[in-house]
């Protein structure tokens, strides 16, 4: 076969049903198989948005979702979207087309050094020089992808290298002698860690995506359950534990709630899991450590004392640590470490309303009051996305926003990819105006491909967070924030096909949330909100 | 501090921009780099040698461990220490100055390895201290150009650090 059959043949082999791209000469071998193949083609309106869709593909599957591009800008595009899937560790497998082999370095029509461009933020490329390898990369790129630490993959395809002859051979096992992610957890530390939890006095444990992850939601619900310890998330960890659990306080860092960071602050034990002590959630390093004894257990040794330095480090899978632990971990007495951090827990009083605008603290809560037990919140980035974290309540649902690389415009395609992984369900995309105009180009996406996503849009006509620091730190001399312009986005939505609604008062939220959630198709709310409604 | 990385990667295209890249993308600073094929010839060996305090090296081994080429790596404790770097260093020797050169070079176990009516090129396989005082023993002379590989580095003893 060719290698572009032997790419598209890989993939099936890996099970993958859905794809995310967006074609072009580079790449049009592997398209001309993919009409072959029952494998589903997404057709994205931008690469960035296949990117972005095939990550949450990625995050809620469990397996790497996949985006495809053609060379130099097709592959470009594909940047931002490697880079937000590296930050959240999450499996992706990218496939760019590239020019072909003999021409590569000569500056031809649409070639860009992508393996090179993609390096920082990718946890392996290759670029095929050969169809016989494609196989093997094939299957390594999955196995990387998913395993260990998960991250982003990019294979390079040069278009020759697609037309040439192989005779393929799917690998049963990957051997890649520089890649043994370690998974079971040291027995000696392991001891330590559970003694130092069996002694503590005010433990507390920080939740990460790494618990998500490793799927381990629940093994961590039943430690923290069974050793009575509170649960702090990062925003990666949102969704760990249901938001009305006894034991749960809440997201902790500079936008979270008092309760999880008065936790972390008055701690003696900090539990850190698959959480990696970013600045957003921990503040400068050095500072904590001072107080609390750590422990973390992480699947990445180089997180270990990167940002924090932890007096347990533990290398393991979270899920197999957690499984460990609770044979062997014996609850300490936390009774009162906990009647405290309850009177610590804030009472649940909503922002000021404004009158001619929505309390968007009102519309999410509503919001998360309506949604099913299982559905996917997708928060943007920026006023929303703290909104969000603040005042969403997940059940046995997650919650999903780009919290590394903080990327506006991810929510709308994100939404997009979760929703073809969950297969059915309720999806939400909670936007602000700024975030949607990156990419509300994907509307056309949901229409051309009957993909039900609830778009709720916080509009304040303004980037929101960005007009907060200039009016908090530069004295509010407002530049460049206002976003004058906009269309009627409610009306932009109804040109695609989509129905939409505008509210801007908070007694019309209760109807607005029903017909949204009642909607079997894409639907689109766009909340009028004020442009001094802070973040938190 | 300095310390001397022995670092064990596979021998593909590629792979030195992304060590390369690693330090650069995180702040660190290398002193010297060298690198070439070992024994296996599908593995190459680098040593890098950086000025760096504990927390950066130990970051340092850490992202090297995590980078898929990488094989093997090992800080060289400095008592474990055999280095060497080699120099080519041109410098102006006309008439009587030719003769104070040659004794430099004496002395300093250098070969002359070109010489012309004007100029005198030296090489010198050595540790890196002493490549610099031969360099600054030669200022005198005008030095012309300079070449020196970086350092290049193995761990004593019949412990061997390899790909297997």
């Amino acid at each position: 076969m060719t290698g572009a059959q032997a790419v598209v043949t890989s993939l099936e082999k890996e099970g993958v049903t859905t794809v995310f791209g967006y074609p072009g000469a580079a790449i049009c071998p592997v398209y001309d198989c993919l009409a072959q193949s029952p494998i589903c083609h997404i057709l994205v309106r931008q690469e960035q948005s296949a990117g972005h869709a095939a990550a949450a593909f990625g995050r809620i599957s469990g397996r790497p979702g996949v985006c495809i591009s053609t060379s130099g800008p097709g592959a470009l595009n594909l940047l931002t979207a490697l880079a937000t899937a590296y930050m959240d560790s999450v499996p992706l497998v990218a496939i760019t087309g590239q020019v072909s082999s003999e021409l590569l370095g000569r500056d031809v029509f649409q070639e860009a050094d992508i393996t090179g461009a993609a390096e920082p933020f990718t946890k392996h490329s290759f670029l095929v020089k050969n169809a016989a390898d494609l196989p093997r990369i094939m299957k390594e790129a999955f196995y990387l992808a998913s395993t260990g630490r998960q991250g982003p993959v990019l294979i390079d395809l040069p278009v020759d290298v697609q037309n040439q002859q192989l005779d393929f051979v799917y690998p049963e096992e990957v051997s890649i002698r520089g890649y043994n992610p370690s998974t079971r957890a040291n027995p000696l530390q392991l001891r330590r860690v559970a003694e130092a939890i069996s002694s503590a006095r005010r433990p507390v444990i920080c939740a990460g995506g790494g618990v998500f992850s490793s799927g381990a939601r629940d093994r961590m619900r039943r430690f923290a359950e069974n050793c009575q310890i509170p649960v702090v998330t990062t925003m990666m960890g949102l969704g760990l534990m249901p938001s009305d659990h006894p034991l749960y306080f809440g997201m902790l860092g500079s936008f979270g709630c008092s309760a999880a960071n008065y936790a972390i602050r008055h701690s003696d034990l900090l539990i850190l899991i698959g959480a990696r002590a970013g600045d957003r959630a921990m503040g400068q390093p050095g500072v904590m450590e001072k107080r609390t004894r750590i422990v973390h257990i992480d699947i990445d040794p180089a997180e270990i004392h990167k940002n924090m330095e932890a007096s347990i480090p533990l290398v393991a899978d979270a899920r197999l640590a957690l499984e460990q632990l609770l044979e062997c971990c014996a609850p300490p007495d936390t009774g009162m470490w906990l009647a405290e951090l309850r009177e610590k827990r804030g009472v649940g009083a909503f922002a000021t309303d404004r009158p001619g605008f929505i309390n968007p603290h009102r519309l999410v809560a509503a919001l998360s009051e309506g949604l099913d037990e299982d559905s996917i919140y997708v928060a943007d980035v920026g006023l929303n996305q703290l909104w969000s974290a603040r005042s969403a309540r997940i059940k046995a649902g997650r919650f999903l926003t780009s919290g590394g690389m903080g990327t506006m415009g991810y929510a709308l395609p994100a939404a997009m990819g979760a929703r073809l992984a969950s297969g059915a369900g309720q999806v939400v995309a909670v936007m602000g105006d700024g975030g949607f105009q990156m990419s509300m180009q994907e509307l056309a996406t949901l229409v051309q491909h009957d993909i039900p996503v609830k778009l709720v849009l916080f509009r304040n006509d303004c980037l929101g967070l960005v007009r907060q620091i200039q009016r908090e730190v530069y004295g509010g001399r407002y530049e460049a924030v206002e976003l004058g312009g906009s269309p009627d986005f409610a009306a932009l939505a109804q040109v695609y096909g989509i129905r939409a609604m505008t509210i801007s008062d908070n007694s019309e939220i209760e109807d607005a949330v029903r017909a949204l959630l009642a909607a079997e198709k894409s639907f689109l709310l766009q909340c009028l909100v004020s442009p001094d409604e802070p973040a938190v | 501090m300095k310390h001397t990385i022995s670092v064990l990667v596979e021998n593909h295209a590629g792979v030195l921009s992304r060590i390369t890249g690693l330090f650069s993308r995180r702040g660190f600073n290398i002193d010297s780099l060298a690198v070439g094929v070992t024994e296996d010839k599908t593995v190459s060996r680098m040593t890098i040698v950086v000025e760096a305090d504990s927390y950066t090296v130990e970051q340092l081994e850490k992202q090297l461990n995590k980078a898929v080429d990488v094989i093997k790596v090992r800080t060289i404790p400095q008592e474990d220490l055999i280095s060497r770097e080699l120099m080519l260093i041109k410098c102006n020797a006309g008439g009587r100055t030719r003769s104070e050169i040659l004794d430099i070079a004496k002395i300093m176990n250098a070969k002359i390895v070109d010489l012309t009516k004007s100029t005198m090129t030296l090489e010198i396989c050595d540790l890196p201290a002493r490549l610099d005082l031969l360099e600054e023993l030669l200022k005198a002379y005008n030095i012309q150009e300079v070449m020196r590989t970086g350092t290049i580095a193995l761990q004593r003893g019949a412990v061997a650090v390899g790909a297997k």
